[in-house]
């Protein structure tokens, strides 16, 4: 019923798009933007798959109105350059793969913030990225192992 | 999700103005978590949405000699890691830690928690036992709503067309009063507490209490005070035996229903032992 013009970043690059105010940023990220790193999963927040960073925050792309994200700096799976990508690998932080970028996106907001983090504030930061291969053990080693403090 | 007209206003009176001229069919958007899936799964068809994410000054959080003052569009994170509520308020900063994910501590608020009014959630219950109050706001009229009276029934506030939820105002706590929150998860950490317990207690030199708060989530259609418990400490000493009866009396003043995180009689059970954990805790 309404639509807007929103201006953003994504993984650097400017953004400028007009949507309908019911478009979500996972729709957007994925239809209209052709980012398809990020998924969908649960559609409630629950499950973590579509994790994004907005302003550094790991957040539910699910759960956000594209026009929340007007004047915001997005990052996407696509724009990541870590560690974390190479000690997932090495670690077996994964099996399906549906679940990593999401994974990724809130391990590296994390890393960002507090490069010193312990194992158990990690564990809490990841909490609600589900893994129903149940590769816990191997994304906590693989977020130990990409830690710049070692 | 159905379409609707989404208005940004920048600043408090156009806010205002929005809601007044059309408070029926308008709702009011602060973090998005609640009112993005409601409109999902179709539970909410408002005609116009308003979203307050340009209102800045509804972010402030401030520690003063009065207390608290929680802008309603704080975050859940920025409240649990403010310097300024850990300092005056550890709980509370505890309670809002406690809540769901980061990922929703990041994008949920303080004023559209309360607001949604959802039973099962964490801040109202450390807020009801920490005397907070809702501060609204209407074209041309502001007014204090205790917490106890802000909650009215499942998802129901007391909160009319076209009010706004400004702040959470947070007294200080008697001398010598600790707080604490205690949360129930059987399943797993993510989620809605079965039940969850806030109690605050304030003792004089001789061991009387002085000042207790017992606030229950997740144990009726409100998060509620457990006055008859209250009223069984003061004037006592907060032995093992107080502790019990206290807790006999919070569980019979809930009002739980049956649901995936427990029947309704085991979640009054859980409110008993819950509560006597969180006095112990206190005492």
């Amino acid at each position: 019923m309404s639509e807007h013009r929103i201006r953003f970043t994504v993984n650097g690059a400017p953004v400028d798009v007009t949507v309908p105010a019911e478009r979500l940023l996972v729709d957007l990220l994925r239809d209209d933007l052709r980012l398809t790193g990020t998924k969908d999963g649960c559609s409630v927040g629950v499950c973590g798959l579509c994790t994004v960073q907005v302003d550094g925050a790991p957040l539910s792309a699910c759960l956000l109105l594209a026009t929340q994200v007007e004047g915001t700096t997005v990052r996407t799976v696509e724009g990541l350059r870590s560690p974390l990508q190479e000690a997932f690998i090495a670690e077996g932080g994964f099996q399906c793969g549906i679940c990593t970028s999401g994974q990724l996106m809130a391990a590296d907001a994390l890393l960002s913030a507090n490069p010193d983090a312990t194992a158990a504030e990690a564990a809490d930061h990841m909490m609600g990225n589900l893994c129903r291969c149940t590769g816990y053990y191997g994304i906590a080693r693989a977020i130990a192992r990409a830690r710049p403090a070692g | 999700m159905r379409p609707f007209e989404y208005v940004e206003p920048e600043t408090l009176d156009e806010a205002l103005e929005l809601l007044a001229s059309d408070p029926e069919d308008t709702l009011v958007m602060a973090g998005g978590t609640s009112l993005v899936i409601l409109m999902k799964q179709d539970l909410v068809r408002p005609s116009r949405v308003v979203g307050l994410r340009r209102l800045a000054q509804l972010r402030v959080i401030h520690a003063g000699g009065d207390g608290l003052r929680l802008g309603a569009l704080a975050t859940h994170e920025a409240i649990a890691r403010s310097g300024a509520v850990r300092e005056h308020a550890p709980a509370l900063a505890a309670t809002f830690a406690a809540v769901a994910t980061v990922r929703i501590r990041e994008q949920a608020t303080i004023g559209g928690s309360l607001a949604h009014a959802d039973p099962a959630q964490d801040p109202p219950v450390t807020l009801l036992a920490l005397d907070a109050s809702a501060i609204a706001m209407s074209k041309g009229r502001a007014r204090t709503i205790p917490l106890e009276a802000l909650f009215v029934d499942v998802f129901e506030t007391s909160l009319e067309p076209g009010e706004l939820l400004m702040r959470v105002e947070v007294p200080p706590l008697p001398a010598g009063a600790r707080a604490t929150y205690k949360k129930f998860l059987p399943t797993t950490l993510d989620d809605y507490a079965t039940v969850s317990v806030a109690a605050v207690v304030a003792t004089a030199s001789d061991g009387t209490c002085t000042h207790a708060r017992i606030a229950l989530g997740g144990a009726g259609p409100v998060p509620f005070r457990a006055h008859d418990a209250e009223r069984a400490l003061v004037g006592r000493r907060v032995d093992p035996v107080a502790i019990r009866e206290a807790a006999g009396l919070a569980a019979a003043a809930a009002d739980p229903i049956d649901d995936l995180r427990g029947s309704a009689e085991y979640k009054r059970a859980m409110a008993a032992v819950w509560t006597e954990r969180a006095l112990r805790e206190v005492a």
